[in-house]
């Protein structure tokens, strides 16, 4: 309970320097003002910082939920394959240069989600056993991983070549209010499921028989898994395209602090992924470059010496 | 107030596992299922706990299909402790214990508190099983012995009517597994039944008040202790002749003396 309230007042203040932060620095007394400064913030950042924060809670408690269902501290939600099938629907719709609405290419990823959920559910069959549902995971994703290859080196145009590659680099900027609309229902009800998923994850603690003399329904929580982590990571990768690493590193520095209990892991994710995103998010605004960093890229640059941290931390306490 | 089973046959991969098994466990007293490796006696255990379910034949729990119970009806009252010890993260022990309570509590119990009859239960099951020095220890900082104690807290902390152990013995030095025989005992005076898979036939012979012989996916014998563990079906069972002797005070000592082809 601390640790939330702790975790969630250092997101509000993230959040509150995230409005300020960026090319111009805009205080606190000008954000209401009513002119041009007001509209960067409450039309471009806020909405902006609402998106990493969704984005970040999403993809830090489906982290979370992943690796207490798999047992496998190094379990990440894009194993099941769920990013790469909504990014293969977003690439489509970048594909055929479909830019009439701005709702198309997130209305596209969504879509890849779904269809990759269902494709993981039927793959997996209904046994809720988790070496097939691993399985149908990592053939889904290397699958839809090739498509969206395959759609790259076939694109009509180098600009649109050049564009998706760009977006599946994952970012936040031009985001409007109409990407947290569209995104927050369902990020919601996919975190809503993974809560309902916490004791039976806490009970697999114990292994899958163990849990399932305890009265753990396997089958039922393989469905609230699919669908709380695929809507989750469906609709992040839908409003910010691809951003890796906060669903693997978050619940990595969380569970010390929770005693390792994978339910109570859940809610202190998603708050320090969302405060992750926020800080990163607002980081990669204020650097001094002519354009700007793309988060994908910064989180994999923040991301890869944590593992080595991480390792070098393992390898003491291996030896 | 009793499990019945009736001819239950199971056949995994083509390979059959149980031939029409049939019998009658009691509550109040502890059973004892033998056998060599591989007779089956793993899979009848699934099968009596609900977790798999046979190809044909039928578990009754108190004459009502084991089948037709909820998972949590059924976790209510069937505890079990599986052949393999896995504890996958580092949780406190008390926190371990305490998922034993789970069938006991509503889904969102994490998020309204523990009842205190659920304190209650784990600090008892902690008690009988000599974990409480322990309590707030990690869990996998722990001994293996020690490890085997606390799964099988978790397993009494539910307070099931019907304790089913694959092996709790194992892993335990003598001392703890002279506790863990006579913990298993009060479990079963106190009026739940008891049914362990052992391999140690002296601790067998002491602990059961019924004893299963399984040979090759059907039982072989079945019936109190002093009948059914002779030399002879032992030798039949798993293929060594034995010395059954016994100490000062009269109890069995069983060793097995050579292979008997």
């Amino acid at each position: 309970m601390r640790l939330n309230f702790g975790l969630g007042i250092a997101l509000i203040i993230a959040l509150l320097a995230s409005l300020m932060a960026g090319r111009t620095w805009i205080p606190f007394d000008q954000w209401l003002s009513g002119d041009l400064r007001s509209m960067i913030v409450m039309e471009l950042r806020l909405p902006r910082a609402c998106i990493g924060a969704l984005v970040g809670a999403a993809l830090g408690m489906a982290g979370a939920a992943m690796q207490g269902y798999l047992r496998n501290p190094l379990a990440d939600p894009g194993l099941f394959g769920i990013s790469s099938s909504a990014a293969l629907g977003a690439v489509t719709s970048l594909y055929f240069g479909y830019t009439v609405s701005a709702y198309l290419l997130p209305v596209f990823a969504l879509m890849g989600a779904g269809l990759g959920m269902t494709a993981l559910a039927l793959l997996a069959g209904r046994s809720g056993s988790l070496i097939l549902f691993t399985l149908a995971g990592v053939i889904l994703s290397s699958l839809t991983g090739s498509l969206t290859s395959l759609m790259i080196s076939l694109a009509p145009t180098p600009f649109a070549t050049a564009e998706i590659i760009t977006w599946l680099m994952g970012a936040l900027m031009d985001r409007s209010w109409q990407d947290v609309w569209l995104a927050f229902p369902f990020i919601t009800l996919g975190m809503g499921l993974l809560l309902m998923a916490g004791r039976n994850l806490d009970a697999l603690t114990l292994g899958e028989n163990a849990a399932r003399s305890l009265g753990v329904n396997m089958v039922r929580l393989q469905w609230l898994i699919v669908l709380g982590v695929g809507l989750c990571v469906g609709s992040s990768v839908a409003v910010a395209g691809i951003i890796g690493f906060v669903g693997l590193v978050v619940p990595h520095l969380v569970r010390p602090l929770v005693g390792h209990q994978p339910s109570a892991l859940l809610i202190p994710s998603a708050l320090a992924g969302a405060l992750l995103i926020v800080l990163a998010d607002s980081f990669v605004r204020i650097l001094p470059s002519t354009s700007e960093l793309r988060l994908g890229i910064a989180m994999a640059v923040l991301g890869a010496p944590f593992f080595m941290l991480l390792l070098f931390k393992m390898r003491r306490e291996v030896a | 107030m009793d499990i019945r089973f009736n001819a239950l046959s199971l056949t995994l991969r083509g390979r059959p596992i149980l031939h029409a098994v049939s019998g009658h466990l009691q509550k109040g007293k502890v059973t004892v299922i033998l056998g060599a490796n591989g007779a089956g006696k793993s899979t009848l255990l699934s099968c009596l706990s609900g977790l798999r379910a046979p190809d044909s034949g039928l578990v009754l729990l108190d004459d009502q299909p084991l089948a037709d119970l909820t998972s949590i009806v059924r976790a209510r009252r069937i505890g079990l402790l599986p052949q393999q010890a896995d504890i996958h993260w580092d949780i406190n022990v008390r926190a371990l214990v305490a998922l034993g309570r789970l069938p006991h509590q509503g889904r969102w119990s994490k998020w309204g508190g523990k009842s205190a009859g659920d304190d209650a239960a784990i600090e008892k099951a902690m008690a009988q099983t000599d974990c409480t020095q322990f309590a707030d220890r990690k869990a996998l900082r722990l001994s293996g012995g020690e490890q085997a104690r606390v799964l099988l807290a978790r397993v009494l902390a539910g307070e099931p009517d019907w304790v089913l152990a694959d092996e709790p013995l194992a892993n335990l030095d003598p001392a703890h597994q002279m506790d863990a025989v006579s913990c298993l005992k009060d479990v079963a005076r106190g009026g739940a039944g008891v049914v362990l898979v052992l391999h140690d036939l002296t601790q067998a012979a002491r602990v059961a008040d019924h004893v299963i012989i399984m040979k090759q996916g059907r039982i072989q014998a079945a019936g109190r202790c002093s009948v059914v563990m002779t030399p002879d079906q032992l030798a039949d069972a798993f293929g060594v002749s034995v010395h059954i002797g016994s100490d000062d005070s009269g109890a069995p000592i069983i060793t097995p003396i050579s292979r008997s082809g």
